[in-house]
């Protein structure tokens, strides 16, 4: 459409890295596939730290009245286990998903903002090492994942770790989300319309709205608690008048959102996944994409159904517990939709169609204990005991998790060009369903029987009932961890040695399958054009007299990409020039700035803070400076009376 | 690079810069600008008695809406970008209100 | 990736669009501040309240913030018609007046620490400094853009044709100009005269 600056010949410390292989093209790397996989693996590390936490959590209260560890490790751990659950693991496997999937699925190149999906990335990792480093700088954070004044101001719970860190992950969600924003309303192939979009780009898009209204609120409670425990500000300090109470507001403004940002995403897998191995297309689409967003609005008006036990008055009790309830209609909806679409289906049990199947089954379970939290009164009643812990787990885990794996299975040919081994998939499955419910079907009980939440030793005096169930929940994660472990294998052999897929191995109805498997650097060759819901699968398939889907003869359909013609479409140059946007360093020079302000904000120590600062200018800088080689960023803008309108019908 | 084509047909008529004011136009907003500010700074002087916290919002609000509408071209320009300002707006006025209110009239019975 | 604005799906280009769904979440952010403040009006701990405002100090230099949106916009009205010199001198004007507001602030917290309101004095302490504080931190990261687009734009980084980048960096004063509108009216204006009442 315009003219592209040249590329400038002699090189300087603001030219474009230009690897493409090796070390340095993955961390200059502004490919939205690559970000995907380095979020993707570093969530598999996070996830066995994680992991190795809730091991310790379970040894220790394996038998009541152990002392495998000290109260203050234990403290430490389940804090940092729920963290990195909520933080540095679910989260970000929804961002590997959407950074993988989003281009490819609405048939762009890349996101709108490559670099500051980069930026994102490196927050998230530097967030990730931040917070995991207090274990060797005088210990982690120990006042829960929910941070509750007035004991998250003691200096004895180390929550001005927690409070930066967690803002650092919020710049990354926050960044993320404009990102991909603007990504999904803009830069749609040609004739996706909002009512032809994969259910997951929906979901994606709810979530990032939730993302994008939820990090500010947690921004600001974090940073009242970090001046508080820093700098000696009294937001939450009852000596003063300070009100513990606002804290608890602020943090399930944005905690209850939360709740959906991580499940939502999971939702949109399903939807995609349940289809494909139903051979049916997604039952009631538009009630499954305006649930969605109905979840996504009320999901803002049900916070203080957290705090029923806490300072607010009966009025307030009995609107939130409906507002409650209510939100569970669009999530029963959702259910419904779900069983719906594999009803009267050729189902395929194949391993992500299990763990599909294994997320509505457990989720449901998750979301009726959900419901008896609702009732006010019962919700008093198990008000931090293990009751809670079974509901969270269910929805997180049986929900959030196993769709996620869901969708690792699902996508991994598209990823790789390999298929992972059904027979391992079908192992770990099973021993994940098995050791799941082993682990947290049992906290129901013992919960209900009164065991409380985050005591660090199992008190002998609840009875033998209960010791029992927490036995049963600490072999749950022994085999949770060797279903884990299979998974792991089955991961690095597929990846080594997995039997090749072929473009389109399940049959699947969305145009992320419509580029080759691994895509090319530049997704499609062609841009599809898009004129039905589920368009690849209408390339394929057409219907006969009776309704019945009949395939459609191999090149009948236009511009499907075949492996001949992105053949020839290797490298850049093949008639028409595809622009790609550029590696950089910047967004990992500007990321790796913030590592001094953090560190120096925990003191506070006002030079490291300054080096910090400076430094991430100096980055914003180069970001903004360095050339453009394909002329992408520096297009003159067209929206200008006064600016020659070069290329009006460039399409 | 992508072919996508334009989908709003008042994007696609070309030019939507034409309407924006000039620079007149913006020393006049500028000017009820000051005068409205004049106003607001009046009722720390000059005793309005009941209307004045009525009179200070219904300011603000004129204010607000003539540097969004004019100044950042809301009035000008696609209404996805004032759903977004607005709707972030209005979020943020429900949801801490309820919270203010929560927290102010309806706190659990102290003991 | 950033493509003229005819090939994107809306029409619109990715930057401002991106800007614009940006500042929609500030209102979150800087609403849990001032719900702090008028929380905590009247928390003071004993220590000075609302009335150690200096409103007509305050005034003038809100004032001074509400006239750097118009250098602003007329700033971005010399890019469009390619009068780089005028633009280059808007923007001076307003970076200039940011740097005044700025002052002032800290004029004003000084000022206010001498007659003994400090952080951590009170809740109601906390929430005004901090909030203001964080307007402040705002406005000075504006004053980094302008100068940097100033100085982007004399060696020919920024050209007469990207007038987008002006605007976007006026969208963003703009905003936190209106941000301090509802400050002025709901932090310093409305307390003061229920302080009188």
């Amino acid at each position: 459409m315009s003219q592209s600056t040249p590329t400038t010949s002699r090189r300087s410390v603001f030219s474009r890295p230009r690897a493409e292989k090796g070390f340095t093209s993955w961390i200059t790397t502004t490919d939205h596939k690559r970000i995907g996989i380095m979020y993707f693996f570093t969530v598999l590390v996070f996830f066995t730290l994680g992991g190795a936490e809730s091991g310790v959590i379970r040894a220790q209260l394996a038998q009541a009245e152990m002392d495998l560890v000290t109260a203050e490790i234990y403290n430490q751990v389940f804090t940092m286990h729920g963290l990195t659950m909520v933080f540095l693991v679910v989260m970000p496997f929804g961002a590997a998903f959407f950074n993988y999937l989003i281009p490819l699925q609405i048939g762009a190149r890349d996101v709108a903002f490559p670099r500051l999906n980069a930026f994102s990335y490196w927050m998230y990792l530097f967030g990730g090492i931040f917070l995991y480093s207090s274990f060797l700088l005088g210990g982690a954070p120990n006042g829960a994942w929910t941070g509750y004044a007035p004991l998250a101001l003691d200096g004895v719970s180390n929550m001005a770790f927690y409070a930066i860190g967690l803002q650092l992950l919020g710049v990354s969600s926050l960044s993320a989300a404009v990102n991909f924003i603007v990504t999904i309303l803009n830069m749609r192939a040609p004739g996706l319309t909002f009512m032809r979009m994969p259910m997951f780009i929906w979901m994606s898009l709810v979530t990032n709205f939730l993302l994008l209204f939820a990090m500010p609120i947690i921004a600001v409670a974090l940073f009242m608690l970090q001046f508080d425990t820093v700098f000696g500000a009294q937001f939450f300090n009852p000596a003063t008048g300070g009100d513990p109470i606002l804290w608890q507001h602020l943090f399930w403004l944005f905690g209850h959102p939360e709740v959906y940002i991580m499940i939502l995403p999971a939702m949109g897998i399903v939807s995609e996944i349940l289809p494909v191995f139903s051979r049916k297309p997604l039952f009631g689409y538009a009630a499954v994409a305006f649930a969605g967003a109905a979840i996504g609005f009320i999901g803002f008006g049900v916070w203080a159904h957290h705090m029923f036990t806490s300072a607010i008055g009966p009025v307030a009790r009995s609107a939130f517990a409906l507002s409650t309830m209510f939100i569970a209609v669009p999530t029963g909806i959702k259910i419904f939709n779900w069983v719906f679409t594999m009803w009267g289906g050729k189902l395929r049990f194949t391993t992500p169609m299990l763990f599909s199947i294994g997320f509505v089954s457990m989720f449901t379970i998750g979301g009726l204990s959900g419901v008896t939290h609702a009732v006010v009164p019962h919700n008093a009643q198990q008000h931090d005991t293990y009751y809670v812990v079974a509901h969270f787990h269910y929805v997180l885990f049986g929900g959030a998790l196993f769709a996620l794996i869901a969708g690792v299975y699902y996508w991994f040919p598209k990823v790789t060009g390999r298929l992972m081994s059904e027979k391992l998939g079908r192992v770990h499955f099973w021993t994940w369903l098995l050791g799941f419910n082993l682990t947290f079907g049992p906290m129901h009980m013992s919960g209900l029987l009164g065991q409380p939440r985050r005591t660090a030793v199992l008190p002998a005096e609840l009875g033998g009932t209960v010791e029992l169930y927490n036995l049963l929940s600490s072999l749950g994660v022994v085999v949770l961890a060797v279903s884990a472990l299979v998974f792991l294998f089955n991961l690095i052999a597929s990846i080594r040695a997995g039997a090749a897929s072929g473009p389109d191995p399940w049959d699947a109805r969305t145009i992320e399958w419509l580029s080759e498997s691994p895509p090319k650097h530049y997704n499609f060759a062609e841009i599809p054009v898009v004129s039905h819901r589920d368009e690849f699968w209408h390339r394929k398939y057409a219907e006969d007299a009776a309704g019945q889907p009949v395939a459609v003869p191999a090149g009948g359909s236009e511009d499907h990409v075949t492996a001949e013609a992105a053949a020839h479409g290797e490298g850049d140059h093949d008639g028409h020039h595809i622009h790609m946007p550029d590696p950089s360093y910047w967004p990992l020079v500007m990321c790796l700035g913030f590592f001094p302000v953090a560190y120096g904000l925990l003191g506070p120590t006002p030079w490291l803070i300054g080096l910090g600062v400076v430094w991430v200018i100096i980055g914003f800088f180069g970001w903004i400076i360095e050339p453009v080689a394909e002329g992408d960023d520096d297009d003159p803008i067209v929206e200008d009376p006064a600016a020659p309108r070069s290329g009006v019908a460039a399409h | 690079m992508s072919t996508t084509e334009t989908h709003d047909p008042a994007q696609a008529a070309g030019g939507h810069v034409d309407h924006h004011p000039g620079p007149r136009e913006y020393v006049r907003i500028a000017i009820i600008l000051a005068i409205l500010t004049a106003l607001e700074v009046s009722t720390y002087f000059v005793d309005f008695g009941a209307l004045a916290i009525p009179l200070l919002v219904v300011l603000m609000g004129i204010k607000f809406v003539m540097v969004a509408g004019f100044f950042m071209h809301l009035r000008f320009d696609t209404k996805l970008y004032g759903r977004l300002l607005y709707g972030g707006l209005f979020g943020a006025i429900g949801l801490y209100a309820i919270t203010l209110i929560v927290m102010s009239f309806d706190g659990a019975p102290r003991v | 990736m950033t493509a003229g604005v005819h090939e994107t799906t809306l029409g619109l280009d990715h930057r401002k669009l991106g800007m614009w769904v940006f500042l929609g979440s500030e209102f979150l952010f800087f609403g849990a501040f001032v719900s702090a403040y008028i929380l905590y009006l009247d928390t003071t701990a004993g220590g000075p309240g609302v009335e150690i405002f200096d409103i007509p100090f305050t005034s003038i230099s809100s004032f001074v913030l509400l006239m750097s949106s118009l250098t602003m916009v007329l700033a971005h009205n010399a890019h469009t018609r390619r009068d780089m010199r005028r633009m280059r001198m808007w923007i001076l004007a307003t970076a200039g007046q940011g740097a005044v507001f700025l002052g002032g602030q800290i004029f004003e917290f000084t000022v206010f620490y001498k007659e003994g309101l400090n952080l951590t004095q009170s809740p109601f302490a906390s929430g005004f400094f901090v909030l203001t504080g964080f307007h402040g931190l705002h406005v000075f990261v504006g004053i980094l853009l302008l100068l940097s687009l100033y100085s982007l734009t004399l060696t020919g980084k920024v050209k007469p044709d990207q007038d987008l980048k002006t605007e976007m960096i006026g969208l963003y004063w703009h905003f936190v100009d209106i941000i301090w509108v509802i400050i002025f009216t709901v932090v310093y204006l409305i307390p003061d005269l229920l302080m009188e009442a």
